[in-house]
């Protein structure tokens, strides 16, 4: 086998010397009754080859992004990630280490998590930052936790525009926690009237911007009424690049900012590993969960990184921790901020431009063509209406080599809005890609 | 103060130490500043045209503040990170024992078959029918799972180990519900050995933790299990291998005991690589258990993630698994997104888990095989016994010298009367071309040193280990307590002023002004 170093005869020699007749005798204590006789009735190991070819088939029967005009967003977005970031997250030293908790033989992964949390906080316009969590959506549940924890109350309540998902998420944690949550109903237009739903319970409000819809939405306002009522406002972005240019979170008077970092530097991947981000303000940093990194200094008082207030962390805490979390997404983390520094802020701004110069040109043409555009705003994907079944087009239109978005039906079956579609355009998408996405959907239709 | 190396501004002679170069640097051994401190604001690497002048959509909502990221081209760039990865240990540099961790050796195949397009190119909420590859390649590693296990079904999404953990335990709870003794069943009993997850993860859903002690051998025995037992008790949850390396022998007769009072086995699965392919769970009375890809299926820890920890449900626990899972749809299959007609206890995650590492770990299980998989649990736990038998008459073992499974624990006893701990002599191993073992966990155990070596390391490799392993040993007997306060003497950093950074948590970087005030 391959990847096992041990020959026949080496195996012969260390069980002499540990002093045992055979291997069976190093697994004397598992119950006699309980040991297999022999091999699972599964398949023989394979030569890489064989694995390769196996795997490959597989592959072949997906369709994927970049083989068509591709239009999909709703939480995960095709972005264009230069080649020197998938080549240099392969570097043994990143790709094959551990949680650094022996600092001194770690300062790779600790600085680029330090320089990561210092991106983070920037990009979102906040105090702090964690070194990463799962994903958008696990961190949008950990945020509500924190804001029970910080405000000693278990309500929240969640705007009809949070990503289906991550709501849904939430109300997995909530209900198995016996907190209470309430979830407005859709909301395609950015039309609620949260602000009223908030009183004196509530710890917290969930609101996305741009939304899952794809309206930016003004935080400020909302961000008032829940100081006024001592409730935290959690903002969520599922698309790391709108801050580019929308109106950062830490801007608008939000306590916790959470958001999906796949857009910068990774890819889609078929849902995950993808990167959570999480900040919030200073005086909170104690109620963070997650791993945190920080600055100090060595023996020789030169400068280094360490994980630091691990007291929050279940390795030390146990059940009084901030949360169960251990992994966070560190090699992701790690694909984000070096794409982040090669984007720089000027890079960022310029591609955050062209994304939403595109989504303006595909509404444009699509509002040209008759089809109706229901945002009024938006930065790089809208809500358009088709005539009929929105997945029903979908279908149809890949057959002409479109995948054109999102019906609003996958993510909220009985809501009602079968007939609307989540269309997202970013820098990957062409004048030809639109032409065709218009011409497809004139012929679904 | 610290210059952009991050070096002191004073004298280097004001700590000792006489400056041997000029830049800082040892040869192949370079400082690296941040990124922030290269002063290049105002650039960036990537080539984005302007887009032509268009109005905007925004409706006002655009962004005032600044965003002061650093842009670097390239090379400035593809430098800046090789430099930090060579601060860095791994797998690829050496042998790295961490216990309980699990670091062997990953595939580059793994690599390879995860970027082809057709996996990692592929967005979560196309058309289903546009991705049936991706379905058939979770239902193959469902099939593996299931029946390398002996389980019932499988839930693919949790995202990590403590992910799973809580998966695992809601799905518990969801059956406790369903049964309507929700508001009864409120404890779960913990031994003080296991992983600081495991109370974290029942306390997160609001059950009462309650310990369990283990015996003078290490084990959990039925007897202190029945003792706690009762009908307010929802579940047990037990590592096996247990976190001492040990197998939990009686772990049939403890299943048994909280089946008859009416609770659930879960069992943590992060040491399931000791016995892949020769026990299975399902046999041994166990109800839901994690498995952690990235320790038995290899799929890379990257530096602390992502991870991805599917968990197996036993036939009493399969209806209650989280949303998403894979139904067979006429010829092909559909992911079931909906809690519509069934128990499902609802979403863990947006869209259906890590993809990305259900590739590797398949991968890695198709190459392995039935037959390897086997010889690697048993390689795994020879190499630990190898070592065990190698140290044994130094280094002292709580539990006395038997046979452990993948890992190899010792405590601090044979170091009495040095003035050596378990951190210093972790930090000595390191200058030897080591990571360190596993200290300080498990907690039950004084100054233990975990040692998992892996099915992955050569005999050769293990010798120089077991060498380097007995000659400090000999070293802190003798009372050579330099080479110990000092370690790690070689590498990038010194030791690490651990209590400043918690009590002045500097978590970003601020401007040299701002770094200037903050000192005065």
């Amino acid at each position: 086998m391959r990847y096992l170093p041990h020959t026949p005869q080496d195996r012969e020699d260390m069980l002499a010397k540990i002093g045992v007749a055979s291997i069976d005798d190093l697994f004397a204590d598992i119950p006699k009754d309980k040991l297999l006789p022999g091999l699972v009735d599964l398949p023989r190991r394979k030569s890489e080859m064989e694995v390769e070819r196996t795997l490959s088939a597989m592959a072949g029967r997906n369709v994927s992004a970049s083989s068509v005009a591709f239009f999909v967003g709703a939480g995960a977005y095709k972005h264009h990630v230069p080649a020197s970031v998938d080549h240099l997250i392969q570097r043994s030293e990143f790709l094959t280490s551990y949680t650094p908790y022996q600092p001194e033989i770690a300062q790779g992964t600790l600085q680029y998590l330090f320089e990561f949390q210092t991106q983070v906080a920037r990009l979102v316009a906040m105090d702090v930052a964690n070194a990463s969590m799962y994903d958008g959506s696990t961190g949008c549940g950990e945020a509500v936790l924190m804001a029970h924890r910080v405000t000693r109350r278990r309500k929240a309540l969640l705007s009809g525009g949070l990503h289906p998902h991550y709501a849904e998420v939430v109300r997995t944690l909530s209900d198995m926690a016996d907190d209470a949550v309430t979830t407005l109903p859709p909301d395609v237009q950015a039309q609620e009237d949260i602000v009223a739903q908030i009183d004196k319970e509530t710890s917290c409000v969930v609101v996305q911007s741009p939304d899952v819809f794809g309206n930016i939405r003004d935080l400020e306002p909302i961000a008032e009424a829940c100081h006024a009522n001592g409730a935290l406002l959690i903002a969520v972005f599922t698309e790391a690049v709108s801050l580019g240019l929308v109106k950062a979170p830490g801007e608008m008077g939000a306590d916790i900012v959470v958001g999906e970092g796949q857009s910068i530097g990774n890819a889609l991947n078929f849902g995950g590993p993808y990167v959570g981000l999480f900040a919030t303000r200073e005086k909170y940093i104690r109620q963070m969960p997650g791993r945190l990194c920080g600055e100090t200094v060595d023996a020789n008082g030169k400068r280094g990184f360490v994980l630091t207030l691990s007291t929050r962390e279940q390795h030390i805490r146990r059940e009084k921790a901030t949360s169960n979390i251990c992994t966070n997404s560190g090699l992701c983390a790690l694909a984000f901020s070096m794409h982040m520094t090669l984007l720089g802020g000027v890079g960022l701004k310029r591609l955050a431009r062209v994304n939403h110069a595109n989504a303006v040109k595909l509404a444009a043409l699509l509002e040209s063509a008759g089809v109706e555009v229901l945002n009024r705003t938006f930065f790089n994907e809208f809500t358009i209406r088709t005539k009929g079944d929105s997945a029903a087009a979908v279908e149809a239109m890949a057959q002409r080599g479109v995948l054109a978005g999102v019906p609003v039906s996958r993510l909220l079956p009985r809501a009602g809005l079968d007939d609307l579609l989540i269309v997202a355009n970013t820098e990957v998408n062409t004048d030809e890609d639109r032409t065709a996405f218009v011409s497809a959907i004139k012929a679904a239709q | 103060m610290l210059n952009n190396q991050g070096r002191s501004t004073q004298p280097a002679e004001a700590h000792g130490a006489a400056r041997e170069t000029f830049t800082g640097n040892r040869a192949l051994d370079i400082e690296e500043s941040l990124i922030f401190d290269q002063n290049r604001f105002d650039t960036t690497g990537v080539d984005v045209d302007e887009p032509a002048p268009f109005s905007d959509r925004l409706g006002g909502m655009s962004r005032a503040s600044e965003l002061e990221l650093p842009g670097l081209s390239e090379p400035e760039m593809v430098r800046h990170y090789v430099r930090l990865s060579r601060k860095n240990y791994s797998i690829d540099t050496g042998m790295f024992p961490l216990g309980s961790c699990t670091m062997k050796h990953n595939p580059r195949l793994n690599e390879k078959m995860a970027r082809l397009p057709g996996f990692g190119d592929v967005h979560p909420l196309q058309p289903q029918s546009t991705v049936q590859g991706a379905l058939m390649l979770m239902q193959e590693l469902s099939r593996w799972l299931i029946e390398l296990t002996n389980m019932s079904a499988v839930a693919l999404s949790p995202k990590a180990g403590a992910h799973g953990e809580l998966a695992g335990m809601m799905a518990i709870k969801a059956a406790i519900a369903s049964r309507g003794e929700d508001q009864t069943r409120k404890t779960v009993l913990v031994p003080d050995s296991a992983h600081g997850t495991n109370p974290a993860t029942a306390a997160l859903i609001g059950f009462d933790v309650q310990s369990v002690p283990a015996g003078e051998d290490g084990l959990v025995h039925p007897a202190a299990v029945k003792e706690k037992l009762g009908p307010h008790v929802a579940a047990i949850m037990l590592t096996n291998p247990n976190t001492c390396g040990l197998f939990e022998r009686e772990i049939v007769e403890i299943a048994a005991a909280v089946h008859e009072a009416g609770g659930y086995f879960y069992c943590d699965g992060a040491n399931f690589n000791a016995i892949v392919g020769i026990a299975r769970p399902g046999d041994l009375g166990v109800d839901a258990m994690h498995i952690n890809l990235h320790k038995t299926f290899s799929t890379p820890h990257g530096g602390g993630g992502p991870g991805s920890g599917p968990v197996v449900l036993s036939e009493r626990l399969a209806a209650f698994a989280p949303l998403p899972f894979l139904a067979k749809d006429g010829e092909g299959l559909k992911l079931v997104e909906e809690r519509d007609g069934n128990q499902a206890f609802g979403r863990m995650t947006a869209f259906q888990g890590q993809m990305g590492m259900y590739v590797r770990a398949l991968s890695y299980i198709l190459s392995h095989g039935s037959d390897g998989l086997r010889q690697a649990s048993q390689d795994a736990v020879l190499n630990a016994n190898y070592v065990r038998a190698c140290l044994s008459d130094i280094f002292s073992q709580p539990f006395g010298d038997r046979a452990c499974m993948h890992e190899v624990l010792f405590d601090e006893t044979w170091l009495k009367g040095t003035h050596v701990s378990t951190l210093d002599f972790a930090k000595a191993l390191i200058d030897e071309g080591f990571h360190p073992m596993t200290v300080y966990f498990p907690l039950v155990v004084k100054g233990a040193m975990l040692i998992e070596p892996t099915e992955s390391e050569s005999r050769a490799s293990l010798d120089l280990f077991v060498m380097a392993m007995r000659d400090l040993a000999f070293r802190a007997l003798r009372g050579d307590e330099e080479r110990f306060a000092k370690a790690p003497r070689f590498s990038p950093r010194a030791r690490l002023d651990e209590t400043r950074a918690a009590r002045n948590p500097v978590l970003k970087w601020k401007k040299r002004e701002a770094w200037a005030e903050a000192a005065e």
